[in-house]
């Protein structure tokens, strides 16, 4: 029997048997849906860490010198903290010679960040984080000042008292005004506002627009660091991937000389990119996909189970049906399939819905929760292939009991 | 009602008869459709053995019309089972249009069945969910016709037995005897070489009874060999040629004017 018309026949004996069929499909239904809007959730974080949290802290094609890594996703122990510790600090003057060996095609900023209290005549005192900034900083976050004008290389180099805002300082600083033009205080020393960011948004509640820039070499470098040669991190950038690890290989020469460090001995600082930073998240994400598939696994062994059962009923039921259609010639491979292809076609109907109420749930999910949810498209076709796979191996035995049913017994089943 | 055409029919005679299940192991000729040679069939009943055919022989040739009687424990459900390739003897031959049957396996006799074989039962056996056309349509669908061909071979033989107004008719939407002919369409719907009908008129009324009665008549005269087992006598005298069954052995086979005669049933 061609395998359409055996898929029909079972399509049909769902639409004859609707509600029998949906208790049938609730456990394979259940599991897929799990299992979609696990994986969704899943990917969907990895997304978010991706592009939205570390994608914001680590510049595409960039990778950052620092005294330890910035992003610590994960458990990292006592003794590597330890390590870190000891590290010694990066200063402005490792700067220049690292600029000096970057090859072609790079360009570069160096960045220093500390919580500070910043206030103005509008509002009371507010904690934000207070970055001095220089070389290409702007470009190499693709960050774009909407509102003023950004630092001049003047101001840059004089290390002058100016100062541009992200867009909640605004909000907290000078509620409902234009802040370019006036003055902001952090601690006693009055810097005037040039300029607004636009916003970077937020990670998992958090937002990233609670910043002040400066010029590094403007006094709010003496905030920064607990000496003011100090500076956190020198981020090189370019397009080329070669020519980044060529310049990583480059930085990596000149701050071992400068450490005075032997061959053999490991680095005492760190070159980030994003990639490095995902390496654990990455790590977890694979025991959170193995975790979010053996649960629904449970729920798609109990559906199979129930559909066995069901199956089993329908063979029964339709012990005359099989000794009528062997009477007209089905062979028993015949009768195999069309019993095979009917409990395939139910689970798949299952898995299928399983899909749709799963997209549905992550959805539900992305837009009640701060979780954010993607959607993988493997996991769709693994949806229906599992569901397809459990009915043919609940199917296989009630459809081999019904393929050795003796026609003439068969026949005579009330 | 057709008495004019019994002479016409090819009637085997006793001694061709005799010619053809006495040369065991040969292949019958051509004309022969059905020919067994002393087969047996035996079924344990819980340690009990039942013999339901104890060495029959039967001949029966191309377009004969033959009626298969006897009383119930006499082996005709054995010897129907049989002859339509349900069940196989434990010993003897059996030749279906030449081919040996007796031997086969489950799967070689589920072709022989689809090709060779129409079955028309007393309960009709229809699919009960499927319309009249799939109904007809099924035995097509296992010999692998494609679906465009499987439809309008369905159709015409719905046609022939007056049912081409009700083809997408549930069996439950049509009377006993509309069934029973959707019944008849399908076992002809794939050429088959008998059309073997077990107790046909079992469910139906006198009168529809009689309309099948016809139906199975214009077949038998249009050159279709058919075997009807049944326990009715006025049933049987429809047939040309009547069979009776005793203790698994044939007691009597003659021409139906024979048969009628001695019961005195006029048809």
């Amino acid at each position: 029997m061609p395998l359409f018309e055996a898929v029909r026949l079972a399509l049909n004996t769902i639409r004859v048997q609707k509600l029998k069929s949906f208790f049938t499909l609730l456990g394979v239904c259940i599991g897929v849906m799990f299992l979609i809007s696990v994986v969704s959730i899943v990917e969907g974080m990895g997304t978010y860490m991706e592009r939205d949290l570390v994608g914001k802290i680590i510049a595409i094609n960039s990778f950052e010198l620092r005294r330890r890594p910035n992003i610590n996703i994960g458990d990292v122990d006592a003794s590597v903290w330890e390590e870190y510790r000891r590290r010694r600090r990066l200063y402005i003057s490792d700067l220049l010679p690292v600029v000096e060996a970057l090859p072609e095609g790079t360009r570069w900023a160096q960045e220093s960040e500390a919580g500070v209290t910043a206030v103005s005549r509008y509002s009371r005192p507010r904690s934000v984080n207070a970055i001095g900034i220089d070389g290409d900083w702007f470009t190499i976050k693709k960050l774009s000042v909407v509102d003023g004008r950004q630092f001049t290389d003047q101001e840059m180099t004089q290390g002058e008292n100016v100062v541009i805002l992200g867009p909640d300082v605004v909000e907290r600083l000078f509620p409902g005004l234009d802040p370019v033009g006036r003055e902001l205080r952090v601690g006693t020393t009055p810097y005037r506002v040039i300029g607004v960011t636009e916003s970077r948004g937020s990670a998992f509640g958090v937002s990233f627009d609670n910043f002040i820039l400066a010029p590094w070499r403007s006094p709010i470098r003496k905030l920064l660091n607990p000496e003011p040669a100090m500076i956190d991190a020198v981020i090189v950038q370019s397009e080329n991937p070669l020519i980044l690890t060529e310049a990583q290989e480059r930085v990596r020469a000149v701050m071992r000389t400068r450490h005075k460090l032997r061959p053999g001995a490991k680095d005492d600082f760190t070159m980030e990119t994003s990639a490095s930073a995902l390496e654990f998240w990455n790590k977890i994400k694979g025991y959170l996909v193995i975790a979010g598939v053996a649960l629904p696994a449970i729920g798609l062994v109990v559906g199979s189970i129930v559909i066995m059962n069901i199956m089993l009923v329908a063979v029964a039921e339709r012990t005359r049906e099989i000794g009528i259609r062997k009477a007209l010639g089905a062979k028993r491979r015949d009768i195999l399939a069309q019993f095979l292809v009917e409990s395939a076609t139910l689970s798949t109907v299952g898995a299928m819905l399983g899909i749709a109420l799963g997209i549905g749930l992550s959805q539900a999910i992305a837009a009640l929760t701060p979780l954010p949810a993607t959607i993988a498209p493997w996991s769709i076709i693994v949806g229906v292939l599992v569901g397809a796979g459990v009915g043919i191996v609940a199917g296989v035995y009630p459809a081999s009991r019904a393929s050795l049913l003796d026609p003439i017994t068969a026949l005579r089943q009330e | 009602m057709s008495q004019h055409q019994t002479d016409e029919a090819p009637l085997s005679t006793t001694a061709e008869r005799q010619a053809v299940v006495s040369s065991q192991g040969a292949a019958p000729s051509k004309e022969w459709v059905i020919v067994t040679r002393g087969i047996k069939r035996e079924y344990d009943m819980g340690g009990e053995i039942v013999r339901a055919l104890r060495g029959l022989d039967l001949a029966v040739r191309r377009n004969e019309y033959v009626a298969i009687m006897g009383p119930s424990g006499s082996g005709k459900s054995t010897l129907m089972n049989i002859i339509g390739c349900l069940d196989t003897p434990n010993e003897g031959e059996y030749w279906l249009n030449g081919q040996l049957v007796s031997t086969m396996k489950d799967d070689e006799l589920a072709r022989v069945r689809n090709k060779e074989i129409g079955f028309v039962f007393q309960t009709f056996n229809l699919l009960p969910r499927a319309t009249a056309l799939h109904n007809v349509e099924l035995p097509l669908v296992y010999a692998g016709v494609s679906a465009a061909e499987r439809k309008e071979r369905a159709m015409d033989a719905l046609t022939k037995v007056q049912l081409g107004e009700r083809v997408h008719h549930r069996p439950n939407e049509l009377s006993g005897g509309q069934r029973q002919r959707v019944a008849i369409a399908r076992a002809l719907v794939n050429r088959p070489s008998i059309l073997l009908a077990d107790e046909p008129t079992g469910n139906l009324d006198s009168q529809t009874s009689e309309e099948i009665m016809r139906v199975f008549e214009g077949l038998a005269d249009s050159g279709q060999t058919v075997i009807m087992v049944t326990h009715e006598p006025d049933i049987a005298a429809h047939a040309r040629r009547v069979v009776v069954l005793r203790d698994g052995q044939i007691a009597s086979d003659e021409r139906r004017e024979k048969f009628t005669e001695k019961l005195g049933i006029t048809v």
